[in-house]
């Protein structure tokens, strides 16, 4: 058979000689290597005293965003969800009445919003399909839970803190992900 | 009564005890350890009568080794008190007999010996040490102690041969 | 009569057993420790780095949990015997420390105290009488748990240390040949004057370590518990501190081989080859000091090889360990032997024949 590289080597199964069968040449060949791994730089890092800076491009947990005055940005038109391969995402939309203009920045809100984070891929199609710049993925993992149920993201676990209200929180939930979206619009 | 003494008889009874469990037990594992805690007894009275390598040797080759082999084998045949055999009345007679005239033979030479008052022998008697027992062996019964090393050896040939496939 | 006893000297050999125990114990704990550590260093990790700084407090953690574990004991199974398996290995563990010097002679409250439990005359052969029954606890524990994995894990660790055992008794006799005594305190003494035995019977000492390591059941020769044949070997059915004792038991006895390799090849509480320590000029009880920090750095350096390679080498399979005991280190130690024999018989009639 033709060999597809010229690296391939033929497997020697000779009987070991003495030296070989007293395993010491061989054992110390391998106790010198463990040894200089000693000295080695270690590439595990201690995590919760110590956090690996997330990738630029990294996807996260979804967050519905608001804006400077606290207002909801979403208008509920459901091109998220259409854009979703995963069909992850579920709304439904409801229209602002007179009142509402410090809760919500357009006449048309959504009413529901939930994100299914078992169904979700976090490919970021959410992201880019949105024209209000009203959801974005974040830089945080979907946290672990005992129900099924629990992993279906109401509205209020997705939309981002208050700025006004809390604004500690809306900067520490917002991170680096501004500059993107702006590259993004 | 010394404390020597106290452990003369506690010995003897622990000996003689765990060698009547020996004989009595159902389960084959239980009297294998009644068989080593009688050899440690044992060795207890050997370091009574000063004769300390023989006391330990006597814990290497049987209690160490030879017991071992013998759980070993009872072990892997998984020996259950059930399926014992069953003997022959007229062997179990033939045991007997035999058995107490060994026992008899053995008592009537303890009891004619000069050894028979003495039972211990703390710090006294030397003729246990291993400096005096290699030496009587090599000096003294040096043709006796090589036969039976030649003994051994063909003991060992003889095994080997067996192990040998074909 | 009864009361004829010293009974100073009783209660100073309590103190020292209670002490050498602890210690055991207490090296033992931290040899579980070490040996994550050393396995978390060879393999580029961190190891244990939780619980206190450093994780310096994780054997007492784990020491905790196992204490808190459900007991369990298997319905079938001897319940005596069951109990017994573990606590006599724990028990020929501990035992061989009674007869190690752990130092010269140290003078304290008006008194000579030797730092060693009972200088016997027969030395050596007490450690290995010791060593022998440790089997009985492994077999009696793997027989009672009534579960053929543990079973055949007792069998292997009974065959294995049956067999490596005739080699090192040989090595030992060749030892005992050059040094013409069995007890541990003259040995040392011997070679405080002289060289260390390691210098006059190297292949001995490296038989010897193989040895060791097999009877420790430490890998590579840890067949006994292969965990990938075996589930966990002889003690699969164990559970909470029984199991404990038995790991615990692995630690103490690679302890105790460490101090009798350190006492018998490497000069034990001497503080360096060839030197004479008398000549410094400090006092006895700081010598014996010293003599004893010296056997705990060479005890160390000895626990660190036996993780060392345990982190090294892959287990043997169980032919070549029988072929690796009986087709190559009987002949060896033989040969050492022979040798041995050869120049000490010379030696003795001055080199001239």
């Amino acid at each position: 058979m033709q060999a597809l590289t010229n690296r391939a080597k033929l497997v020697e199964r000779k009987p070991m000689n003495l030296l070989e069968r007293l395993y010491l040449p061989a054992v110390f060949k391998g106790m010198t290597i463990t040894f200089g791994h000693m000295f080695k730089k270690r590439p595990t890092i201690n995590y919760p005293e110590k956090k690996r800076p997330f990738s630029p491009v990294f996807r996260g947990l979804h967050i519905l965003n608001r804006d400077e005055e606290g207002r909801e940005n979403c208008t509920a038109c459901g091109l998220c969800a259409v854009a979703c391969p995963a069909e992850a995402i579920t709304m439904e939309a409801a229209e602002r009445v007179p009142g509402e203009e410090q809760l919500y920045h357009e006449e048309k809100y959504a009413a529901k919003y939930e994100i299914n984070m078992l169904r979700c891929i976090f490919c970021g199609l959410c992201e880019d399909a949105c024209p209000k710049d009203a959801i974005y993925l974040s830089e945080t993992f979907a946290p672990a839970d005992y129900q099924r149920s629990q992993f279906v993201y109401k509205k209020e676990e997705l939309l981002i803190p208050h700025p006004i209200h809390e604004p500690d929180a809306y900067k520490k939930a917002l991170g680096n992900r501004v500059q993107r979206g702006k590259v993004n619009q | 009564m010394g404390i020597t003494q106290i452990l003369f008889w506690f010995l003897t009874v622990l000996a003689l005890a765990s060698a009547i469990v020996v004989v009595t037990a159902k389960s084959p594992v239980y009297s294998i350890l009644a068989l080593i805690v009688t050899f440690f007894s044992i060795s207890g009275h050997y370091i009574l009568m000063n004769a300390q390598f023989l006391a330990i040797v006597n814990i290497i080759v049987y209690a160490g080794a030879i017991m071992v082999l013998f759980l070993f084998v009872v072990m892997l045949m998984n020996l259950n008190a059930a399926s014992e055999p069953s003997k022959n009345r007229i062997l179990q007679f033939i045991g007997l007999i035999s058995g107490g005239c060994l026992f008899l033979v053995i008592l009537a030479a303890f009891m004619r010996s000069d050894l028979a008052n003495s039972m211990v022998q703390m710090n006294e008697g030397n003729a246990g040490l291993i400096k005096n027992l290699g030496k009587a062996l090599f000096n003294d019964y040096v043709i006796p102690f090589e036969i039976s090393s030649v003994l051994f050896l063909s003991a060992m040939i003889g095994a080997v041969l067996i192990g040998k496939k074909e | 009569m009864l009361i004829a006893i010293d009974l100073a000297m009783i209660l100073v050999k309590l103190v020292l057993i209670v002490i050498v125990v602890m210690a055991s114990l207490l090296i033992a704990m931290y040899a579980t420790y070490a040996e994550r550590k050393v396995a978390a260093v060879l393999q580029d990790r961190r190891g244990p780095n939780r619980a206190g700084p450093f994780g310096i407090l994780q054997p007492v953690a784990d020491g905790i949990k196992l204490f808190f574990k459900e007991e369990i004991i298997p319905n079938l199974s001897s319940k005596f015997l069951f109990i017994l398996g573990p606590s006599m290995a724990m028990l020929t563990a501990i035992m061989t420390s009674a007869i190690v010097p752990w130092g010269d002679t140290i003078h304290l409250f008006g008194r000579d105290i030797s730092l060693q439990i009972a200088d016997v005359n027969v030395g050596i052969l007490y450690v290995f009488a010791v060593v022998s029954m440790g089997v009985y606890g492994i077999m009696i524990g793997s027989w009672a748990s009534n579960n053929k994995y543990s079973l055949m894990g007792g069998l292997r660790a009974a065959s294995q240390i049956i067999s490596y055992e005739l080699a090192m008794g040989i090595t030992i006799i060749s030892l005992l040949m050059v040094t013409g005594t069995l007890s541990l305190k003259e040995m040392v003494i011997q070679q405080q004057q002289g060289a260390w035995n390691v210098f006059y019977q190297p292949l001995g000492f490296l038989l010897f370590l193989i040895c060791a390591f097999a009877e420790c059941n430490r890998t590579p020769f840890d067949l006994s518990e292969a965990e990938n044949e075996l589930i966990g070997g002889y003690h699969t059915e164990y559970s909470s501190m029984k199991l404990g004792f038995y790991l615990f038991s692995e630690y103490i006895n690679m302890f105790i081989s460490s101090v009798i390799m350190s006492t018998l090849f490497f000069g034990g509480y001497d503080v360096l080859p060839f030197v004479d320590e008398s000549a410094w000029g400090l006092s006895q009880n700081w010598m014996a000091i010293i003599g004893l920090a010296a056997l705990m750095i060479k005890v160390v350096c000895f626990l660190f090889l036996f993780m060392w390679v345990r982190w090294t080498i892959p287990r043997f399979r169980y032919d070549q360990l029988m072929n690796l005991g009986w087709r190559i280190l009987i002949p060896l130690a033989l040969l050492n032997m022979l040798v041995t024999g050869l120049v000490v018989l010379l030696k003795m009639n001055h080199w001239h024949f």
